[in-house]
């Protein structure tokens, strides 16, 4: 028996670790959607099919750009010496994923933008002026072949970068032996690729509806009409499901190491499988998260049911789930 | 080059959580933050028990994980005595340090930035002992150079049984604590 | 300057200068704030008033404002370091909790409602009150409690005004008994500071005395240096406490059996005849009849009573007698625990006198102290008929200070005198006597209850009139003449000023003496002046003292083989291992065990102690070390805790066998204390509503204190006869 007492009461810190609220999970949550958005939106590109009026990918720029914006803010909401979050930028430390990505944020923006003005949108509520503008250089764009694959590999690199990186982030911390892990970085691109999809096949069947209203008359009506639901819908689930069968097969790996190594690591890993979050992780992540949409897209993909914005709005949930759960379990893990 | 290190004789550390007090009166630490504290560890069964009673306070590691992942270079090694010290003006408060140290060793200062034990750098640097240090009522607690040979706290640690915290860490702590025997 | 080698030292002074050089652009600004760089630095010595071991200080003032105090390097006491206390004594100026204006009572006493009103007034009231005691029963039945050297000047207006009775409950409810217990045996007590020669013990015995957690600080700093120096520790505690953490024997004594103990190890001593024979037939006095008195004890009768084994008792004897005479059996200090105490006080005194421990290296030195005459004050009234009434027919034959619970009850009794009026100084009776329902009650009987105090304690709470002092940062007091190892005389001085109007009580008792009509007992104008007065009649000079803080005597020799002629003052004129004086007044004249109370079943015996961060009761609500303790625990053994089902973290109250019931407090489930008892630290769970810092926060072992058994030699009250049930939270 081993008794242990510290009068240490240190906030944020005793009696276990929880230094970061709710910022850092959304902003991985978000930065893992972008991550996903950036491949696909990328890929899409690159494959040359950039007709805007074809699917739902020329939208993910446009979107990542809302998402990685917010994101960055509320990365920044966390910081707790805000005055001073420009030094990021006068230095690189190669060490540091905090650093890595400091960067990889800033060279990711100009990339969504680029491939957004790829596909610019129609109208937009006012400002046409910049509009017109941004058509002009569209136009520019999309004349320049080279150009374009340049911006689709931009997207491509940007967002495996981003994706690997925000699980890397917590990957390096070895302090905590839940996140010690360098598979992190899989997971979070693909847990990232499988939200970005859903929120896709989301927009998708959004704009099947009939968007109505003075709002969405100016801003979403106009967007909805680009998008083509079935066509982006069906590939949207296909590369779903793919995501979410290796996102598994990574998490399952992840764990399978963790338990296989020292004890330390094992009692982290029970945290999740058997502890205090074993009740969140089994029903958000694995049940919600990753089964009940593979199942209820394996049975769409074969026909025998409706497509519904389900199994997108539970892998988002799962998502999220993920990265809330990863974030606050591991900073309890402790050697 | 040389390298800081302390060494504290828990064969003689009561506990007395002196260290700690003088710490926070030093060093203004703010009200409810310790950057020091005492860590009472017992084993066995009454009546036959061991008891380790220890200072702990960051460990100024070698190999520091709270500056490798540091984005802005605020955690630094200090030129002298391989010392790792933040520096406020460079840190944004992202607690990526608080999180990367296995000793919980750090915690954000009210004001925002990472904070933790300085080895009193600012009095080392003048010649006097940390505050913790020149307090302890005990004398449990030592202070210099390990890449001194001559210096106390080499030659204690030649002679006297010890350990660091969480050596598997991998860290390679700067803090050391004499055992018995 | 171990710090570093000289090669080391020169390269670091570099270092220095190069930081110089780029200053605060290296450090930069808020660095530099917080690692205290920069600021005019002005030095301050005085000396500590956290506890009353009154350890030399050096107060550092940064652009005005206190920033650390530490050890005075010339003072005996601390040699340059405090305890952490100490350390944090400065905590007690910016305590928002503090006391700020004098405050008289607007409402029903107890209610803590107050008027804020001028030091006039107060005071004024305050004379009023006690000129009408005066003219009602007469001066002596306005008594006072203080502790501490602060209380000086105020028992000096009271003495003028004609009280008789002044008491402190460090004699009935601390060393009281221990101190009667070694004058019985030889002639002389232990003295606070004790003349305790911990450095220097080859072995050192600890009963109870729990070194390390009672901070004392002279004594826990020579602790370690035994310990370093491979001195035997032997440490008897039901609890496993840091001491017995650095013991080579550690026995787990059962409570209230340390008597059976103690002659059992002198049984083995004279049996195996490994006690100093020399200085024993020297010095001894009825020697043969305490040998034979304890033929009986073997340690196999003391087996069943105490829980420890013949071989450990056999064992332990004999480390003892194979170091002895640096063979240093710890008198212990709060000795007030079961009733007997005078008599297991004696058996360590007389164990002690068989390992020849006393004037010898390594056992108890002979202190000495400087020449200082006191101030040519006018004579005090002459003393009326009535006597003291603490102690009516010396009742308590060998008390030999005035007993604070004695003065309670003839307050309750009104007998042999009523007494209608209590002022306080530096003492909470709420906390430091046992069975708090009687100190109300006695408090209910007064006409005037007047309190000085720093902070609203719970006494306080019970006033008339609150007198808010400035603390000892922002002071003087009278000079401290210490009887020590080393002589030296210190110096008390303000460092700071007094932040809002609480004033010194020098200038308190001046104040109130004048509204007496005594101002002729106040010859000097200020403090200054009567400490000036004072030095120069020595021959001292203040200046030197004000810049160092201390002036120290000459060195004499303090053992007997150093030279100190062997002298005790007994009747016998020799160390009594038999008392003529103890048979005289019809008790045993040698120490007699007898077995404590059985614990009732479901319950636990409440035993309490020190930690090391808190003096009693009267630091919970300094800022700086409620930061590092701010309520305290039951410790109660781990599988005890089991099958009550708590773990270490639980809430639980605790009630004792008079029903009463605590505030809610932790659980320390540990390995480290016997099943049949618990233990807590003393001076939590306050009730007072003004210490907001520190209001229920754990539990008060005074308020469940409420039975105490009175010891018959000298009336201390032991106090470790309560019993505890853990009562489960519903939650
Ligand atoms: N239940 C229980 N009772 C005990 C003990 C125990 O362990 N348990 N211990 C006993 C022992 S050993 C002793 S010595 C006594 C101690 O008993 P006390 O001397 O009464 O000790 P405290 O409880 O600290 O109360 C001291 C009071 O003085 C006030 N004070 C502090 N500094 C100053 C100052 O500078 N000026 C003024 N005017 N007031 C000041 C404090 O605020 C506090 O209210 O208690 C005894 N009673
Ligand atoms: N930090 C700090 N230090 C202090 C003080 C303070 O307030 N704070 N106060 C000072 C003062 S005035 C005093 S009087 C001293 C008091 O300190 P001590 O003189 O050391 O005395 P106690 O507080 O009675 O001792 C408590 C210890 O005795 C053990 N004990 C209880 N019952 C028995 C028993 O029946 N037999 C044996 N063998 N052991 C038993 C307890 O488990 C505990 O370890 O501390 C002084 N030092
Ligand atoms: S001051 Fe010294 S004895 Fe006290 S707790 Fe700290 S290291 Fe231990
Ligand atoms: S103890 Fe923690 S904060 Fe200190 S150097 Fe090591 S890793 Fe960094
Ligand atoms: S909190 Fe400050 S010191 Fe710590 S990693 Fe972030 S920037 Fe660096
Ligand atoms: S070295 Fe200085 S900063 Fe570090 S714990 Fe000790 S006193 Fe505090
Ligand atoms: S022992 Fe501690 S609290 Fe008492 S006088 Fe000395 S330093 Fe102050
Ligand atoms: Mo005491």
């Amino acid at each position: 028996m081993l008794e242990l007492s510290s009068n240490r009461h240190n906030p944020g810190i005793d009696p276990a670790l929880h230094a970061w609220g709710w910022e850092i999970p959304v902003y991985l949550f978000l930065g893992g959607m972008v991550a996903g958005l950036l491949v696909l939106g990328g890929f899409h590109i690159l494959k040359g099919r950039n007709d805007p009026h074809a699917e739902a990918y020329p939208w993910a720029p446009m979107l990542g750009v809302v998402l990685l914006s917010a994101g960055m803010g509320t990365l920044f909401l966390d910081l707790s010496h805000k005055l001073y979050v420009w030094r990021l930028y006068l230095t690189f430390q190669p060490t540091s994923p905090m650093s890595w990505g400091a960067w990889i944020l800033l060279l990711v923006y100009p990339a969504l933008l680029l491939a957004a003005l790829l596909h610019p949108p129609e109208t937009v509520p006012f400002g046409d002026a910049v509009l017109a503008r941004a058509k002009v250089w569209s136009r520019w764009l999309r004349m320049r072949p080279r150009l374009v694959q340049a911006i689709g590999a931009a997207n491509l690199l940007g967002g495996v970068s981003l994706g690997i990186y925000t699980g890397i982030l917590l990957g390096s911390l070895g302090a905590r032996p839940l996140w010690n892990s360098a598979i992190l970085g899989p997971l979070f691109l693909f847990s990232g690729l499988s939200t970005a999809a859903a929120a896709l096949h989301l927009l998708s069947m959004l704009s099947k509806r009939q968007v109505k209203g003075q709002f969405g008359d100016a801003l979403l009506g106009g967007f909805f009409k680009l998008l083509d639901p079935k066509a982006g819908g069906e590939a949207m689930l296909r590369a779903d499901t793919s995501f979410l069968t290796i996102e598994l097969g990574i998490m399952a790996l992840w764990l399978l190491g963790l338990l296989t190594a020292t004890s330390v690591h094992r009692e982290a890993a029970a945290l999740l499988l058997s502890g205090d979050y074993a009740p969140a992780f089994w029903a958000l992540v694995i049940i919600t998260g990753i089964l009940t949409p593979l199942f209820i897209q394996t049975a769409e993909l074969s026909g025998k049911i409706r497509h519904t914005a389900a199994p997108a709005v539970l892998v988002i949930i799962g998502g999220f789930a993920l990265r809330w759960i990863l974030v606050s379990a591991g900073q309890t893990s402790h050697w | 080059m040389s390298r800081l290190a302390m060494v504290i004789d828990t064969a003689l550390c009561v506990g007395c959580s002196d260290c700690v007090v003088a710490c926070k009166t030093e060093n203004n630490v703010p009200e409810g933050y310790c950057r020091d504290w005492i860590t009472e560890s017992v084993r066995g069964e009454f009546p036959t028990v061991g008891l380790e009673i220890r200072s702990e306070r960051c460990n100024h590691c070698t190999d520091a994980p709270c500056v490798s992942c540091c984005p802005t270079g605020a955690s630094h090694v200090h030129d002298f005595g391989g010392v790792v010290l933040v520096e406020h003006d460079k840190c944004i408060g992202c607690k990526a340090c608080i999180a990367a140290c296995p000793y919980d060793a750090r915690f954000g200062n009210p004001e925002g930035y990472a904070d933790k034990c300085t080895f009193c750098i600012h009095r080392v640097e003048k010649g006097l002992l940390p505050a913790c240090v020149s307090v302890c009522p005990t004398h449990c607690m030592h202070f210099g150079d390990l890449e001194d040979p001559e210096s106390e706290v080499s030659k204690l640690l030649h002679s006297r049984p010890n350990h660091t915290l969480l050596p598997e860490a991998g860290t390679k702590p700067n803090v050391y604590y004499l055992t018995k025997g | 300057m171990n710090l570093f080698s000289r090669r080391r030292f020169l390269r670091i002074t570099a270092g220095t200068l190069a930081a110089a050089g780029l200053g605060p652009a290296l450090l930069g600004g808020p660095r530099a704030r917080a690692a205290g760089l920069g600021g005019a630095l002005q030095t301050i010595p005085t000396f500590c008033d956290i506890c009353f071991w009154k350890c030399g200080a050096v107060a550092t003032v940064r652009d005005g404002k206190l920033w650390k105090i530490e050890g005075n390097p010339k003072d005996p006491l601390s040699q340059g370091r405090l305890c952490p206390r100490g350390t944090g004594g400065i905590g007690a100026t910016f305590d928002p909790d503090r006391l700020r204006r004098p405050l008289l009572r607007a409402k029903v006493r107890g209610e803590e409602q107050w008027n804020v009103v001028s030091w006039d007034e107060a005071l004024g009231f305050t004379a009023e009150k006690m000129k009408k005691i005066a003219a009602e029963y007469g001066p002596e039945a306005m008594g006072m409690f203080s502790h501490g050297l602060g209380g000086n000047f105020l028992k000096h207006t009271l003495k003028a005004y004609g009280a008789v009775n002044f008491a402190a409950p460090s004699f009935a409810q601390c060393r009281g008994p221990r101190d009667v217990g070694f004058r019985l045996t030889f002639g002389d007590d232990p003295g606070s500071p004790e003349r305790t020669d911990i450095a220097h013990a080859k072995c050192l015995v600890l009963i109870g005395s729990h070194l390390g957690e009672n901070m004392h600080n002279t004594q826990v700093q020579e602790f370690a240096q035994a310990v370093a120096n491979g001195c035997t520790v032997i440490v008897a505690d039901p609890r496993f406490s840091v001491a017995a953490s650095k013991a080579k024997h550690y026995l787990p004594v059962k409570p209230g059996t340390d008597i059976a103990l103690l002659l059992a190890w002198m049984h083995v001593l004279v049996k195996e005849k490994l006690y100093d024979v020399e200085y024993v037939t020297k010095h001894g006095y009825g020697f043969e009849q305490f040998a034979a008195y304890l033929e009986p004890f073997t340690p196999e009768w003391a087996y069943p009573e105490t829980g420890i084994s013949p071989d450990v008792i056999r064992e332990t004897a004999r480390e003892m007698g194979r170091h002895h005479p640096a063979t240093l059996v710890h008198p212990g200090r709060h000795s007030t625990w079961y009733g007997d105490d005078t008599q297991r006080s004696r058996a360590v005194a007389l164990l002690n006198a068989l390992l020849g421990s006393w004037g010898r290296e390594g056992g108890f030195y002979i202190p000495s102290s400087m020449e200082l005459p006191g101030y040519p004050y006018p004579a005090y009234p002459p003393k009326g008929e009535k006597g003291k009434v603490d102690n009516p027919g010396k009742k308590y034959p060998f008390a030999h200070e005035a007993i604070s619970t004695g003065i309670r009850e003839a307050t309750i009794t009104g007998a042999p005198y009523p007494i209608k009026g209590w002022l306080t100084y530096a003492v909470n009776l709420m906390y430091a006597l046992p069975n708090q329902a009687e100190t109300i009650k006695a408090i209910e009987a007064l006409d005037l209850l007047a309190v000085v105090d720093v902070i609203p304690s719970e006494t306080a709470g019970w006033a008339d009139v609150v007198l808010p002092e400035a603390t000892y940062l922002e002071r003087h007091d009278d000079l401290n003449v210490e009887l020590f190892r080393d002589s030296f005389i210190a110096l008390r001085q303000p460092v700071v000023p007094a932040p809002d109007e609480q004033k010194p009580n020098w200038w308190i008792a001046k104040e109130l003496a004048t509204k007496l009509g005594l101002e002729r007992y106040y010859p000097w104008k200020d403090i200054e002046e009567y400490l000036g007065h004072r030095l120069a009649k020595g021959g001292y000079s203040f200046d030197e003292l004000k810049k160092n803080g201390i002036i120290l005597g000459p060195k004499v020799p303090r053992t007997y083989e150093e030279g100190v002629e062997p002298t005790f003052e007994t009747p016998s004129k020799k160390i009594e291992f038999y008392s003529t004086q103890l048979q005289e007044k019809g008790f045993d004249p040698i120490p007699k065990y007898t077995p404590p109370d059985p614990v009732p079943r479901g319950t636990f015996r409440l035993l309490t102690g020190r930690a090391p961060t808190h003096s009693f009761s009267r630091t919970q609500t300094n800022p700086l070390l409620h930061d590092v303790m701010s309520e305290n625990e039951v410790w109660l053994n781990a599988k005890e805790a089991k099958r009550l089902g708590v773990k270490s973290g639980d809430k639980v109250r605790l009630k004792n066998q008079d029903g009463v019931v605590s505030e809610l407090v932790k659980v320390k489930a540990t390995e480290r204390i016997r099943p049949d008892c618990v233990f807590m630290v003393h001076g939590f769970g306050h009730t007072s509503k003004g210490l907001k810092r520190a209001y229920r926060k754990g539990a008060s072992d005074s308020q469940l204190q409420t039975r105490y058994r009175t010891d018959p030699l000298m009336g201390g009250t032991g106090m470790s006869m309560n019993f505890v049930s853990v009562e489960l939270e519903p939650s």
